[in-house]
């Protein structure tokens, strides 16, 4: 009974017990679902009761149709979507698929549970995908071992629900524009045929997050924009000239003297995982530290440092998809009515959720459907236009590309992605909008990670 | 008789062979010495159902230290003394050798004989249950101390109010008026603030800016500190501006907070005996301390935040403050040497770390006591009030625990739980409904329970869907590592969680 030191036989015992568990439920041999394998969910979808939504009638269709039809994709096999496929599986879900771009780290084994120290190196969808479907009889879970910016339009239109357990910001805003760009409306009324509820989750130690998005009728992800708050990096004199913590010093390394003096040879990449670039890192960190009377620089807060290791545990990630899971159920089934439309989640004082309605924006960029208008001098500058879509709070955009219809062509004004185009582009930014030819009323299409669509500008000048 | 068993294909893996992924993982969430306590933890989970498996998971992955089973529904030829109700008849001294008890999925009355051996054995007990949509949670701690409770919203302790002699003698060194350019935008924002303070009391009042008007008169005056071009333009000077931030924050009262008055009124710290645990007695070194050297304040924390200015100042200012906390810690730690020899114990018994830790977090630390189950359960000692004035929303969450508990009652006297199977939902409905109002009656609790609930609650059937079981495992793992590793603070002592709403409240009962 009593389990103890060794891992490996506490991992064994483990599979023993859940191998036990499956022999009385009766038959796994054929992979037919046995004698009660659902009761858990057929009572929330066979009988009548007094809180489920409008729409819910009681019977066995939901249930077919979840074993049977309903598609969902999840996005992300890490932590979140670890947790999010086994939930999905182990309430009905069969047809799953999976994406993500990532391989097995070692680091993330401790909480992304489907992946094995042996799985390091391997794609993180395609083993989740297998360990689910040996366990789980009848689970087809579909892995890719891609990016999303990799599938196209025909790919997302395929789901009935999308669900995302990302780490990415970035991420978030491309798959809600690419859901936001299947809304058609006809006549002024949306087709709800068109809409894909998103489900978005979101952890960081101890505080999560869980939304739902139904596009066109919820606020999306754009319209909260201001609610993830941009990421504050160090700033460059502090690093280059007036270090105070040890931090400040990793970073001048990381930064400043990996490149200059590339101690591994010619262009090799700093690799996180390599013990003798973090030593290097370490050893160098702490003479700039000494230099400058810093104590605090450790080989683990170096690796901590270069790693950008986030703290995470799996306690938040197993609440926060569970939740997410919930409401997939709730949304494919509509057994109840689905949170509308924002829980905030943090257990570092006793537990605490909070769930409110986030509002729509009325002029989002990405779900509004409105155009958006820049008011601008035609004596400004190309730049300030740039730094408009970088700074500006409901934008953010990271490297815009923006063009112009003009002359009968699209003329390319400033593009950052490509140093060539850029080199070639850059004299336009100190150009004024009159001088570039650009008229009130001008549209200007840009391009940028953060969104699958281009955006269209309306310029309106002032005097 | 029928049992339904979640298909529990929850796998987990240990951190690798990597010894020292686990540190590094979990160092910046509880530390090294918090690793090592949830790394040398015994743990036992009662049931290994969804919820139970859950539960596990959770606490394997971050690396417990070992945990043992105990399950009474597996049939698979074994001896029946993996059992709860038959250790508890046989051999209840079993349950002491763990640092915590997880039960899950029990009925009542196992609970109960469970909750009385754990409280007489000081053994921590988490209760955890997933019962439909509903999830809930009970902790039973006599009494749990937390040093590191790592609160969100930390002030810094800055005693800009109340300067140390040490730290009024630095700021002195600065002459602000005739620096050179670069030094002066190099000065660190607390120095800033506490030369313009003396320049204050000089000048406008001997009392610290404390209304919004006195403050931005205050934040006006350092304005007038930035330096100015040749045409009289100000400088860009981001120590001056962040000086003018940081005053709203950076003049708060010094005091002793509430929680740790309280603490040192406590009974335990007034009484010390030799079985005094070593927090106790650091809260009285700490009492005696703020009692003589610290002059009515804690000892100082010693850290200040990160802020524009060149290296050697910042280094400076900030061993000020470093100096002074160790000052500070030796005489509380000559406080705690006197106490322990007064009370026959080894002067090692409290270490240098341990002295360390605690004086830092000297005005964080938290205390939580909670009501056995038995009091609880018991009509003479339930919470009537509270459960009362909760349920002046009748949709509050208190109400899913008055089904819970009515279905409990249903289980004693059915032998089983409502509406298992369709056939029983409609009859059972009008059974449950009379537990429920039996219990109420029994209770003094004068509440209408909307019958909806009653309802649902047989509608669920005692069902155990994942997606809760699995919110439940993750809450309740996070609550035992906060036990074993002493760190964060638990919830005190029942919570519930609507996976209908998407909702979840604490309450004390």
């Amino acid at each position: 009974m009593a389990d103890g030191e060794e891992p490996e036989k506490k991992r064994r015992r483990l599979e023993e017990l859940l191998a036990d568990g499956m022999a009385v439920d009766g038959g796994c041999g054929d992979s037919a679902d046995w004698e009660g394998r659902w009761n858990h969910v057929k009572k929330f979808l066979e009988r009548s009761g007094p809180f489920t939504h409008p729409d819910f009638e009681p019977g066995t269709q939901a249930l077919d149709f979840l074993l049977s039809t309903c598609k969902v994709l999840v996005i992300g096999a890490g932590g979140l979507g670890c947790e999010l496929l086994k939930n999905l599986a182990l309430s009905g879900f069969r047809q799953i698929h999976v994406i993500d771009m990532d391989t097995i780290d070692v680091s993330n084994l401790n909480r992304q549970f489907l992946f094995r120290p042996k799985d390091v190196g391997r794609p993180k969808a395609e083993v989740a995908a297998e360990f689910l479907n040996s366990r789980i009889p009848n689970c087809a879970v579909v892995p890719y071992f891609k990016k999303i910016q990799d599938m196209d339009e025909s790919f997302y239109r395929q789901f009935h629900i999308i669900v995302c357990g990302l780490d990415s910001i970035i991420a978030r805003r491309w798959i809600n524009g690419m859901l936001m760009s299947f809304l058609h409306y006809e006549d002024g009324v949306l087709d709800p045929s068109s809409i894909i509820p998103l489900i978005d989750g979101g952890t960081e130690g101890f505080k999560g997050n869980v939304r739902v998005i139904i596009p066109g009728m919820t606020a999306c992800v754009e319209c909260t924009l201001a609610l993830y708050p941009p990421q504050v990096n160090f700033p460059m004199c502090t690093i280059a000239s007036m270090p105070r913590l040890p931090e400040h010093c990793i970073e001048y390394v990381r930064i400043l003297q990996w490149p200059k003096e590339q101690p591994f040879g010619e262009g090799t990449a700093l690799d996180g995982d390599d013990p003798e670039h973090i030593q290097w890192i370490y050893q160098k960190s702490l003479e700039r530290a000494s230099q400058f009377n810093i104590k605090g620089v450790t080989y683990r807060l170096t690796q901590g440092v270069v790693k950008r290791i986030i703290p995470a545990v799996a306690s938040t990630n197993a609440v926060i998809a569970a939740v997410c899971a919930t409401e997939v159920f709730k949304i494919a089934t509509s057994a109840y009515v689905p949170l509308n439309n924002y829980l905030v989640f943090n257990d570092v004082d006793g537990l605490y959720t909070y769930s409110f309605e986030a509002e729509r924006k009325e002029n989002c960029p990405a779900c509004s459907q409105l155009p958006q208008n820049i008011e601008i001098s035609p004596s400004a500058k190309l730049q300030e236009i740039l730094d408009y879509l970088t700074n500006n709070a409901s934008l953010q955009m990271k490297s815009p590309a923006i063009t112009a219809t003009m002359y009968g062509g699209n003329k390319t004004l400033y593009l950052q992605t490509v140093a060539s185009i850029e080199e070639r582009t850059r004299p336009n930014l100190s150009k004024t909008l009159k001088e570039l030819g650009l008229v009130d009323g001008q549209e200007l299409a840009v391009a940028d990670v953060t969104t699958p669509q281009t955006m269209l500008f309306k310029l309106h000048f002032t005097t | 008789m029928f049992q339904e068993k979640e298909v529990c294909a929850c796998i987990w893996c240990k951190v690798g062979e990597n010894e020292m992924s686990g540190k590094l993982l979990f160092g910046k969430l509880w530390g090294d010495h918090g690793q090592e306590a949830l790394e040398s933890a015994h743990v036992c989970v009662i049931n290994a159902t969804a919820t139970g498996t859950e539960i596990l998971k959770n606490l394997v992955l971050p690396g417990i230290g070992a945990f043992t089973i105990v399950d009474g529904n597996r049939v698979s030829g074994e001896d029946v003394g993996n059992n709860p109700e038959k250790l508890l008849d046989n051999d209840p001294s079993f349950f002491n050798r763990f640092n915590l008890v997880v039960a899950t999925q029990l009925p009542e009355s196992t609970l109960l004989r469970l909750a009385e051996v754990l409280w007489n054995s000081n053994t921590p007990l988490l209760i955890c249950r997933t019962y439909g949509l509903v999830g809930y949670m009970r902790v039973v701690i006599k009494e749990h101390t937390v040093v590191e409770s790592h609160p969100d919203n930390m002030l810094e302790d800055l005693r800009l109010d109340k300067p140390f002699p040490e730290l009024t003698e630095h700021v002195q060194d600065y002459d602000l008026e005739h620096m050179d350019k670069k030094d002066h935008s190099h000065t660190p924002w607390i120095v800033i603030v506490a030369k313009y303070l003396t320049k204050w009391f000089n000048e406008k009042s001997e009392q610290l800016p404390k209304s919004y008007k006195e403050k931005e008169a205050f934040k006006e005056l350092i304005r007038q500190g930035i330096l100015k071009n040749e045409n009289g333009t100000p400088e860009d000077e981001e120590n001056f501006e962040e000086a003018i931030k940081n005053v709203n924050t950076a003049l708060n009262r010094t005091e002793v907070p509430r929680g740790i008055e309280e603490l040192f009124n406590d009974d335990c710290c007034l009484k010390l005996t030799e079985q005094s645990s070593s927090f106790w007695i650091l809260v009285r070194a700490l009492k005696e301390f703020v009692a003589n050297e610290g002059q009515g304040s804690l000892p100082v924390r010693g850290t200040i935040p990160d802020m524009i200015a060149d290296s050697s100042k910042f280094i400076k200012l900030q061993n000020v403050y470093r100096e002074k906390a160790k000052k500070d810690i030796a005489a509380v730690g000559s406080h705690a040497a006197k106490l322990l020899q007064s009370l026959g114990k080894a002067p090692e018994s409290i270490s240098e770390r341990e002295l360390k830790l605690f004086c830092s977090n000297a005005a964080f630390l938290r205390l939580v006591r909670c009501r056995s189950l038995a009091e609880e359960h018991s009509p003479n000692s339930c919470s009537k009030d509270a459960i009362i004035s909760h349920m002046d929303n009748p949709d509050s969450e208190i109400v899913l625990y008055l089904m819970l508990r009515a279905v409990n009652r249903f289980y004693k006297q059915h032998g089983r739980y409502p509406g298992v199977y369709n056939y029983q939902v409609e009859d059972d409905i009008g059974k449950l409904k009379s537990c429920l109002t039996g219990f109420l009656q029994e209770h003094g609790l004068s509440v209408v329970v909307k019958d909806d609930y009653v309802h649902e609650f047989c509608r669920y059937g005692a069902a155990e869907p994942h997606a809760v079981a699995a919110f439940m495992g993750g809450a309740a793992a996070q609550e035992v590592i906060k036990v074993i590793t002493g760190q964060f603070v638990i919830f005190n002592n029942t919570f519930i969680y609507s996976g209908m709403s998407q909702t979840s409240a604490t309450f004390l009962l």
